[in-house]
């Protein structure tokens, strides 16, 4: 019993030994943002060549973006609400709003994987000019993070549910918490700079 | 082990979270939900903008858009990610303004540099056809 009390005092005492993690994070986080950058950067010089073929206007349906958004968006708030509860330490709701994050993640994978069919279907699929070489390169790298952070999101899940809100699984948590809201802020960009302006 | 784990947690109380000066911010419910209704306000706008041709210029709408985008950015920087100048010692914001001079070189440089290799390029057949 001493040993344990030892332990939880030495536990609190060293409150945030996860620093390194969270920085080290935090660095790959921005050099991913640099990869976005040259992916926007491409989208920018190509995004108005269309090789005589429909252009951005014609092709981007806005309330199906808009919906995607909202998923997007839903999703960030409700991995926050599973942080909240994970400060709580309880262990249940966590899972409960792991969930709830995933199914919106997923859904607005679904919707994005619908859009890109609806494209390829018609024949506009990527090799059809430079502007949807650009799009779908830089939409397909998002909706790629996006599907990586649900193989992760359900890792977690699993790690959680065997072995608790441990530090070790706290802090991957953080992690995955910097990851998603980082790929809400890309999708800022994305709808801004690729839908909306696209349709203009 | 279980057990273990809920001994610890029941030995926190609340106010350690925000004891140490270099520690990291978790946010409460209360910032989760401010940040969220700003970015609906300010997602909801410029979707709004577009779609029901508010502004009778594009190039104004243009910008506007691209204001809110970049107000958006900075409400998740603050709200979601707990971007300020204390956390990791201030290191995470040094990274995150290297990262956004790096970025804004990458987009304006590639932009500029693109559309006047664009105005340079030879002239399509059509432009030919058109000339005097």
């Amino acid at each position: 019993m001493s040993d344990t009390t030892l332990n939880n005092r030495f536990l609190v005492r060293d409150h945030h030994p996860e620093n390194g993690t969270l920085l080290g994070f935090w660095l790959y986080l921005m050099s991913d943002c640099l990869v976005f950058a040259c992916l926007f950067a491409a989208y920018g010089v190509l995004g108005r060549s269309y090789a005589g073929g429909p252009g951005g206007a014609e092709l981007f349906d806005l309330p199906i973006v808009a919906l995607n958004t909202a998923f997007l968006l839903m999703s960030s708030i409700t991995y926050g609400f599973a942080m909240l509860e994970m400060q709580k330490g309880k262990v249940g709701s966590v899972q409960l709003w792991l969930v709830v994050t995933g199914l919106f993640g997923a859904a607005f994978l679904g919707v994005e994987l619908f859009e890109f069919h609806h494209l390829i279907e018609h024949g506009h699929g990527p090799q059809a000019s430079a502007f949807l070489t650009s799009f779908f390169s830089l939409v397909g790298t998002h909706g790629l993070h996006v599907t990586f952070g649900i193989v992760w999101l359900i890792t977690l899940m699993i790690q959680v549910g065997k072995f608790g809100l441990t530090a070790a699984n706290k802090r991957r948590l953080m992690c995955l918490s910097m990851f998603w809201h980082f790929l809400d802020v890309v999708w800022i960009g994305v709808f801004t700079f690729v839908y909306l302006m696209g349709v203009l | 082990m279980a057990d273990h784990n809920h001994d610890h947690h029941g030995d926190h109380s609340h106010g350690d979270n925000h004891h140490d000066g270099g520690g990291h911010d978790h946010g409460t419910l209360k910032s989760y939900t401010i940040g969220f209704l700003l970015s609906v306000v300010l997602t909801a706008i410029p979707f709004w903008l577009v779609m029901h041709k508010v502004l009778p210029s594009k190039s104004t709408t243009a910008l506007v858009i691209l204001a809110f985008a970049a107000v958006q950015i900075v409400v998740h920087m603050v709200y979601f990610l707990h971007m300020n100048t204390r956390s990791e010692g201030g290191w995470t914001m040094l990274a995150l303004i290297f990262t956004v001079v790096l970025v804004v070189i990458t987009l304006s440089g590639s932009l500029w540099v693109m559309y006047h290799m664009n105005a340079n390029m030879m002239p399509t057949l059509q432009e030919l056809k058109a000339m005097p």
